[in-house]
């Protein structure tokens, strides 16, 4: 009889507890709920946990959801079920604003944060590269230009070589983040879409058929000399340490942490180092972002502090902790212009020239 | 006749022998080989074994241990800037990384300029600061008093100072000379030292590697498999012992079975979904906390245990039930009071495996929201939580390179936990299963 009762005690035991348990926690949240980008998640992550110590209070929870998936689970709707913050290492989308919009988050705070530069690094036992975007473009594309004329062909470059002849004979090989990452898509807006525009009569094509431009421009080639390497940037540059031969494309800061193991390229003569990406002579570099719900603020304890925080001199700065961590700060009257808009909580007013 | 008979057999017998003495040898080779292979696939096995091991190891035992500096701290209250130290509001709002650095100061007097002060501050990590507010929040009558305190260094100081006794050379990484300098001369000074690394097992996460810790994510594992233990044990059970003592055999519990041994092979992740699409879309209950992590665990280990539930339950043999009944008892009695005690030690086997197999899930908690940065360690069901290898996927992903050991030193506490299970749950088998 004993085990009789002990599953009984047990099984309601459990049930009880999950039932009020989820109806306790639906109705408040004492923390905050933080989602999106994984660029800008270790940037997030070093405020919630620095406004977590010093207030004292619950520490904000920051998942890593991807900039897409952030936008999706953050326009699902108002109510402490849904998250308060998102982050983006890309501008929210129209559509995105609109689904917004349609699901009541009727005002967002936008605050431009800092940019992430995006390197193309080899092994320290090879030469550094000394690239520029066309090469990027000519050496990565699907489709390229015929050597001469105003056609695309599939791409026919081997070696770099190929492409350039002042660059070395060795084999395109690069390992790089696969399409669901944001990495990916700002390395081929900025860096294959920049090399795609010196060409002059594809930018024409730009203005008759946006679609076919972006195709054209964004596309890159699968035929094995692009090598999806999973979202794990460490991944790569061991792979690369491994593979003398081989670039990899990642962001800055995994670079800064492996400067025994990789260098970065040079693009158009410039390489990434922290001073050339916040000057942006570096052409490769994305601006982070992330998005508050104003309807949020004061529901969900927590949120001016976590705000304050995150736009106090001491963290953004020039020489704030962020910096520390990777992130390049933005000019001084861009952050003041920002940091007005978070102390006003000036919401988006939906005439943004967003994409 | 006979004679010639037993003649023809003795041939045939002596051709018999002939043909096995010569086949004997090959078929002996045979034997042999056919051990060999089987020797050889086992030893194929412990070398991976003994490979990852090896790597993991070697990656992850530095960070047991954690580097510390010596520092002698005045507690002065005109840096603090403050006024009451009995005052927790005051406590919370004073300069006390100001102290750190004047301790750095007065240590290394000869830096000026920003960028020299930076580098000097850099070398001890910001939880030093921390560390001497709980300090003096617990001993007010330290306000005014100097002492000397081993306070942990920064994590890129912490790589260096580690990278010193390797043979290849040390990993200079992100500390600039100066840096290196003045660490040559607390060496020389022995105010530089490596300690155990308790934090490592006490503390959360953290993006600083120094300070972070699996003790956030052991308490989330812990919960969350208390949990999942409480909500599928009972129901596994009562779901094998009805299919196998109760049920009629007919083509609905023929369907049923097939489609519980199918569950057991379904991929984890679908269990996430089917969380993030009925559990938290449908009925709202929270993302990244234990209930639901919890409860998506349960689905994937209900198989699990109603299958092994069940063989324990077969093992027991009728003689047991035959003579129950026939002194009296009911159908209940016998299963409640003979069969299940007789089972358990089986099932509860069983049900460890399952929980064993929860332990190192990750999949299916990537859609309920527990991959997430979560500080606070988690006090009950409905408190934030991450699960160990939620928290060594999250380490893997992080660029700081002090992360690369924490990463491999979790995975051991995991492989510990996960042998520790198992060997309770052979050792189970072994003392209370009873033979037939």
């Amino acid at each position: 009889m004993i085990t009789k009762s002990n599953f009984f005690t047990a099984a309601s035991l459990a049930l009880a507890l999950v039932a009020t348990s989820s109806h306790s926690v639906a109705a408040a949240r004492d923390y905050i709920s933080i989602v999106g980008s994984s660029t800008v998640y270790p940037f997030a992550t070093v405020v919630a946990e620095r406004f977590g110590r010093s207030t004292g209070g619950a520490t904000p929870k920051v998942e890593s959801t991807g900039s897409g998936g952030g936008m999706k689970l953050f326009c699902a709707g108002v109510g402490t079920q849904h998250a308060d913050i998102t982050n983006a290492s890309r501008r929210i989308k129209k559509s995105e604003f609109e689904k917004c919009q349609a699901n009541g988050v009727k005002d967002v705070v936008e605050v431009l944060i800092g940019f992430d530069g995006i390197v193309l690094a080899n092994s320290n036992k090879t030469k550094r590269m000394n690239l520029t975007r066309k090469d990027i473009f000519l050496a990565l594309a699907k489709e390229v230009p015929a050597k001469g004329s105003e056609k695309l062909v599939p791409n026919p470059y081997k070696t770099w070589q190929d492409v350039n002849p002042a660059l070395p004979a060795t084999k395109i090989e690069v390992l790089g983040p696969p399409p669901t990452s944001g990495t990916r898509d700002a390395f081929a807006e900025l860096a294959l879409e920049g090399g795609c525009k010196a060409f002059g009569w594809i930018k024409a094509i730009k203005k008759q058929d946006k679609s076919e431009y972006k195709r054209i421009c964004h596309t890159i080639r699968e035929d094995g000399a692009y090598i999806e390497a999973g979202e794990n940037d460490n991944l790569i540059v061991q792979k690369l340490n491994a593979n003398p031969k081989a670039l990899g494309v990642f962001g800055f800061s995994f670079l800064d942490q492996n400067s025994d193991k990789v260098h970065g390229s040079l693009i158009e003569g410039v390489g990434p180092t922290f001073e050339s990406i916040a000057d942006k002579s570096y052409p490769v570099s994305r601006p982070l972002y992330f998005y508050v719900k104003k309807a949020h603020v004061g529901v969900v304890p927590g949120i001016e502090g976590y705000l304050a925080e995150f736009v106090s001199e001491k963290a953004w700065g020039t020489e704030g902790y962020l910096a520390e961590k990777g992130m390049i700060p933005l000019p001084d009257d861009s952050r003041a212009e920002f940091g007005d808009n978070v102390k006003g909580l000036k919401a988006m007013t939906g005439t943004e020239a967003l994409h | 006749m006979t004679s010639h008979s037993s003649d023809d057999n003795k041939k045939t017998a002596s051709s018999n022998t002939a043909l096995i003495e010569k086949s004997l040898a090959r078929r002996y080779r045979a034997e042999k080989r056919f051990q060999l292979y089987g020797l050889m696939a086992i030893a194929f096995g412990l070398l991976c074994v003994a490979v990852l091991f090896i790597d993991i190891i070697g990656k992850g035992h530095g960070a047991f241990r954690q580097t510390y500096i010596e520092l002698e701290i005045t507690y002065d209250s005109d840096v603090l800037g403050l006024s009451d130290v009995t005052d927790a509001q005051q406590i919370r709002l004073a300069d006390f990384p100001a102290l750190v650095k004047q301790a750095l100061r007065s240590r290394h007097g000869d830096v000026t300029g920003r960028k020299g002060k930076r580098e000097l501050n850099a070398l001890v990590s910001s939880s030093a600061a921390y560390e001497l507010q709980d300090r003096l929040a617990a001993n007010p009558g330290l306000l005014g008093s100097t002492e000397k305190l081993w306070l942990p260094a920064d994590d890129d100081i912490d790589t260096y100072f580690k990278s010193l006794r390797k043979s290849g050379g040390a990993f200079v990484g992100r500390t600039s000379e100066r840096q290196q300098a003045w660490l040559q001369a607390l060496q020389e000074s022995d105010e530089i030292r490596l300690q155990f690394n308790w934090n490592f097992f006490t503390s959360g996460d953290s993006r600083e590697p120094e300070q972070a810790g699996i003790g956030g994510a052991a308490m989330g594992s812990l919960l969350t498999l208390i949990l999942t233990f409480l909500l599928s044990f009972p129901v596994g059970v009562a779901a094998a012992v009805y299919l196998e003592e109760f049920a009629p055999k007919n083509r609905w519990t023929d369907f049923i079975e097939v489609n519980i041994n199918n569950l057991a092979a379904v991929p984890s992740i679908i269990f996430g979904l089917l969380g993030l699409a009925i559990l938290i879309n449908f009925f709202n209950v929270p993302r990244s906390i234990p209930v639901i992590g919890g409860l998506v665990l349960t689905l994937m280990t209900l198989p699990t245990i109603i299958i092994s539930s069940r063989a324990a339950i077969k093992s027991v043999p009728p003689s047991i039930r035959e003579a129950a009944i026939g002194i009296g008892a009911s159908p209940m009695q016998v299963v409640l009071q003979h069969v299940l005690p007789l089972a358990m030690p089986g099932m509860l086997t069983g049900a460890i495996i399952g929980m064993a197999q929860a332990l190192g899930e990750t999949a299916p908690l990537l859609m309920i929201g527990m991959v997430a940065f979560i500080v606070d360690i988690p006090g009950g069901f409905t408190d934030p939580a991450t699960v160990l290898p939620v928290q060594i996927f999250l380490w893997a992903d992080s660029p700081e390179r002090a992360f690369v050991e924490k990463t491999s030193a979790a995975i051991m506490v995991l492989l510990a936990f996960l042998i520790s299970m198992n060997t309770v749950a052979a050792v189970l088998r072994k003392r209370l299963e009873r033979r037939w």
